[in-house]
């Protein structure tokens, strides 16, 4: 039987991590706990070790913009998007251990949100805005790049 | 040792934010993702309060850089704000956006005061 080149993404389906609505999703972890929170758990410590790297590589001083978290959280978003499109025909344990796992301790909302209020700490109000927002902006557009060019790919 | 605190606290932050996820959606069958949400706005409580106290490095790591950075997450935050607008879900799109970036922020400035 010849496999569907490109299978859309289950009607509906919102969240990335794990949406219940989706059939096979809510049923991921009966009798598989140990797979795919194993593989959720490695995931994420590379991702976040990754994410580590990278900051120390890129160090920011105080009231400059966070360039370091900036890239991780929009490059996490371009292959978010192009995961998302790929899973439908992929390994159960796929977006387990990169979507859940990988991407998802690699990008970070906490140190978003406590970099834009040191900046505003620091004075840099202006600064701290555009990062919000930048951030913000550059990540649904690479999440959107991500999805619309692995989509035609996938198509073609 | 640095690399290994991080490593330990994300590998405890991620399926976190999966169990929490899946515990959030069992009890509220809504179109607003509602369990990225919980898991973003707890970490950025976190992640405030430990900034406040001015947490030694090794503690910072495991828990800031490791645990918080991987309970919570951009990712899936984007692609859920980018699926709600694909489904011509805007309001919920809009309301992702500003509500997890309000309180985000909020509970981060809230926790950081609290503790300083």
């Amino acid at each position: 039987m010849v496999r569907p080149a490109y299978v859309d993404p289950v009607s509906g389906e919102i969240d990335p991590d794990v949406d219940l609505r989706v059939e096979g999703q809510r049923r991921e972890l009966v009798g598989h706990h140990v797979q795919v929170l194993g593989a959720i758990a490695l995931g994420g410590g590379l991702g976040a070790v990754a994410r580590y790297g990278l900051a120390q590589a890129m160090p920011v001083r105080p009231g400059q913009f966070p360039w370091a978290t900036f890239v991780t959280n929009v490059s996490g978003c371009l292959l978010i998007g192009v995961l998302m499109v790929l899973v439908a025909r992929a390994h159960r344990l796929v977006r387990p251990f990169f979507g859940v796992g990988v991407l998802g301790g690699f990008t970070t909302f906490s140190t978003y949100a406590v970099e834009f209020q040191n900046l505003l700490r620091a004075g840099q109000v202006g600064l701290a805005f555009a990062y919000l927002a930048g951030t913000l902006v550059s990540a649904v557009i690479a999440v959107l790049i991500g999805v619309k060019t692995t989509r035609s790919v996938v198509r073609a | 040792m640095t690399v290994l605190l991080v490593f330990v606290g994300a590998m405890v932050g991620a399926p976190l934010r999966y169990l929490t996820d899946r515990a959030v959606q069992k009890r509220h069958e809504t179109t607003f993702p509602w369990g990225t949400f919980t898991v973003n706005v707890t970490g950025c409580l976190i992640l405030g309060a430990l900034s406040g106290a001015g947490s030694a490095s090794a503690t910072f790591s495991l828990l800031g850089t490791g645990f918080c950075g991987a309970l919570t997450t951009y990712s899936t935050f984007s692609y859920e704000t980018f699926r709600l607008a694909e489904q011509k879900e805007y309001f919920y799109a809009a309301m992702n956006v500003v509500v997890s970036i309000v309180a985000g922020v909020g509970a981060a400035v809230i926790a950081y005061m609290a503790v300083m």
